[in-house]
């Protein structure tokens, strides 16, 4: 297999002082190119979504992914790979990531993958981790944002785990590295990860590879970067279709998914009076005092003892 | 227990394209509810009410599932039985005890090959959404995210699940025809917590099935885990949010939330901020409430966020930016600092109650 040549302005990255050690970590980020949301509406003829007119974006959820990866390879060392699965026209957002700071970039294209649900989807992106592992001598790591702006399943990061048969945890906020006890596994390197669960948090100890989502409070994601554009303009970005990832082709695409659209509507959204109240603030207390007695009766509204 | 099979490569699925069961075998709707220590999450409940109709629409049982350390599990089966469900299976293991990914999966992927269910319900909780993701992918079937609604398409019996998509623009509705179980996670909120049957409409089993897992199962060690008490936001009946625009000051929320009889809730920004616990955030991965009134204050409204008050019987929203989404999904709009308008609103509700 021919490893990707295309040079980066930095190379690979030498571990920062003190984590000489345990480092480097080869991490690779899903990112999903998405149609603005508020720019999309439903053909009712076709009944399918046109997103024509929608412009589009790296789904935010993913530049956090790609900043914890940016974040952790600047501590430990290493290598951020972008991993994506769609048309040709996703490579401009590839670029954008090679801008923000990533090394290297795949795309997995085909018209066979086209239609895929969250099983098709997240087999199809394993077998792109798997065979950038086989070309760059392993991954480490893949980080996946929380959920996409579209679609809103959070389903692939978890179905991309079990494909891959690694560990995972969800909605991580903050990611170290440490010196496993027994050198046996891991390379002697386990991952820190605190969780967000309802209501509070979780601290995690996973060993790697493992597969992450990445809470979107857990970062601010940086800008691109104006030195690195021209390089990342120009950058090789590596295309395999579903022969050079030998995937199985029952499992790809409309055939390879499980769910079905039976019906698309454009959501009715009329069930809100959407009222807009302006005044002096305090016409407008007035008015909201009103609204609030109505609602909740006046007996609701009452002081509690000063205490 | 069976000796233990230590697996030292992870399972994966067999990449046959088969789910690991059809159709013509699949009978049964299951919940799968979610509790710690005993407690259950409420959207188990609001399962097992829906359930309830599509359950007698199928004219299949409605089982509940719990999954925990035994001494946890009788109190939420017990009333699971008393709320709607035909059957109770319980899994009872210490290493289930809290929630992990790899124990939870494990144990749900043995049981379901074991029972065949034709549909299971999950919750859309953190925890729910993390489980659901992978246990569909090991067993092969089709998973629908985040439902807004449940039915049974007559003609074929399939579930038919809603979801909203692009920032809740736009609905589908899915349907899973030929892989077994068919699975949803179902958002929090949307449908009503149940009460429970008199005693003698309905009567249930509860039944133990027994899991091997061994320590090895389980890579992901849980070193700590916080949940702050609930804040008490399920059952207020009006909620004072705030958000970015608070700038970290819920004084005068707190006040309104006093005034009101109800509670302070926050966004995810405000709780990321650290400016207030996250026992007290609404939305898709904090709280989701149905109180008879929401104001948000100082919060955009993503939609992450508005989930979480879609349920409100009126929402108000205190906001500088007109063109902030939450304005899109609020029967009453003020466009105005939320620090001009707090103090004369309070005073306004003291004084009148006072002089009535």
């Amino acid at each position: 297999m021919q490893r990707d040549q295309s040079p980066t302005p930095h190379g690979t990255r030498m571990p920062g002082a003190g984590h000489a050690a345990i480092g480097p970590l080869h991490i690779v980020v899903c990112i999903k190119a998405v149609p603005k949301p508020e720019e999309v509406r439903v053909n009712l003829e076709t009944r399918t979504l046109d997103r024509g007119s929608a412009r589009t974006e790296i789904n935010p959820a993913d530049q956090h992914a790609l900043e914890m990866a940016l974040a952790l390879r600047d501590r430990y060392g290493g290598r951020v790979s972008l991993l994506s699965m769609g048309p040709p026209l996703f490579i401009p957002y590839l670029r954008v990531g090679l801008a923000m700071g990533a090394d290297d970039a795949y795309l997995l294209s085909d018209r066979a993958f086209g239609g895929a649900d969250t099983l098709a989807t997240s087999y199809t992106l394993a077998k792109g981790v798997e065979r950038i592992g086989r070309e760059t001598g392993g991954y480490d790591l893949v980080l996946c944002g929380e959920e996409s702006s579209d679609g809103a399943t959070a389903q692939v990061p978890p179905g991309l785990a079990e494909w891959l048969g690694v560990p995972q945890a969800m909605y991580a906020g903050a990611v170290s590295l440490e010196a496993a006890r027994s050198g046996a596994a891991s390379n002697g390197r386990r991952l820190r990860v605190r969780r967000e669960i309802k209501g509070g948090h979780e601290v995690l100890r996973l060993p790697l590879p493992a597969v992450l989502s990445v809470a979107t409070g857990a970062n601010v994601p940086r800008f691109f970067d104006p030195a690195r554009r021209p390089w990342a303009a120009a950058a090789h970005v590596v295309v395999w279709d579903a022969a050079a990832l030998a995937v199985d082709p029952t499992l790809v695409g409309t055939f390879g998914s499980a769910t079905q659209v039976a019906a698309v509507e454009q959501a009715g959204r009329a069930e809100r009076r959407r009222v807009v109240i302006r005044g002096t603030p305090a016409e407008e207390a007035r008015a909201l005092a009103t609204v609030i007695r109505g609602v909740l009766g006046n007996g609701q509204a009452a002081p509690r003892s000063p205490s | 227990m069976t000796a233990a099979k230590t697996t030292t490569t992870a399972p994966g699925p067999e990449p046959l394209g088969l789910s690991a069961y059809g159709a013509g075998d699949a009978l049964g709707l299951w919940v799968w509810l979610e509790h710690h220590g005993g407690v259950l999450e409420n959207v188990g409940r609001e399962l097992l009410g829906k359930g309830r109709l599509l359950a007698d629409q199928l004219g299949a049982p409605l089982v509940g599932v719990l999954l925990g350390r035994r001494e946890d599990l009788l109190v939420p089966a017990a009333e699971a039985v008393a709320l709607a469900a035909d059957e109770v299976v319980l899994v009872a293991h210490p290493l289930l005890a809290q929630y992990t990914t790899d124990a939870y999966t494990k144990a749900f992927d043995r049981i379901v090959r074991a029972e065949k269910p034709a549909i299971l319900l999950l919750g859309a909780t953190p925890d729910g959404r993390d489980l659901a993701g992978r246990l569909a992918v090991r067993l092969y079937t089709g998973l629908t995210a985040d439902c807004t609604d449940l039915a049974i398409e007559p003609q074929t019996g399939l579930l038919l699940s809603r979801v909203a998509g692009f920032g809740g623009g736009i609905e589908a509705l899915i349907k899973c025809p030929w892989h077994r179980p068919q699975m949803a996670t179902v958002r929090p909120g949307v449908f009503a917590t149940p009460v429970p049957r008199p005693p003698a409409a309905g009567t249930g089993v509860i039944r133990e099935l027994a899991v091997t897992l061994t320590p090895t199962d389980v890579r992901v060690e849980v070193l700590e885990r916080a949940v702050l008490s609930g804040a008490g936001l399920g059952a207020a009946p009006a909620v004072v949010i705030g958000g970015g625009g608070t700038r970290g000051d819920f004084r005068l929320l707190g006040d309104l939330a006093e005034l009101l009889g109800g509670q302070v809730g926050a966004s995810r920004v405000a709780v990321d901020q650290g400016w207030i616990g996250r026992e007290r955030q609404i939305g898709q991965t904090g709280t989701v409430v149905r109180p008879k009134l929401a104001i948000a204050c100082g919060v955009s409204g993503a939609s992450q966020f508005t989930v979480g008050i879609d349920a409100a019987d009126t929402v108000i929203a205190i906001n500088t930016d007109a063109e902030a989404p939450i304005c899109e999904v609020a029967d009453y709009a003020v466009v105005d600092d939320l620090f001009r308008v707090l103090p004369p609103l309070l005073a306004e509700l003291g004084h009148r109650v006072k002089g009535s």
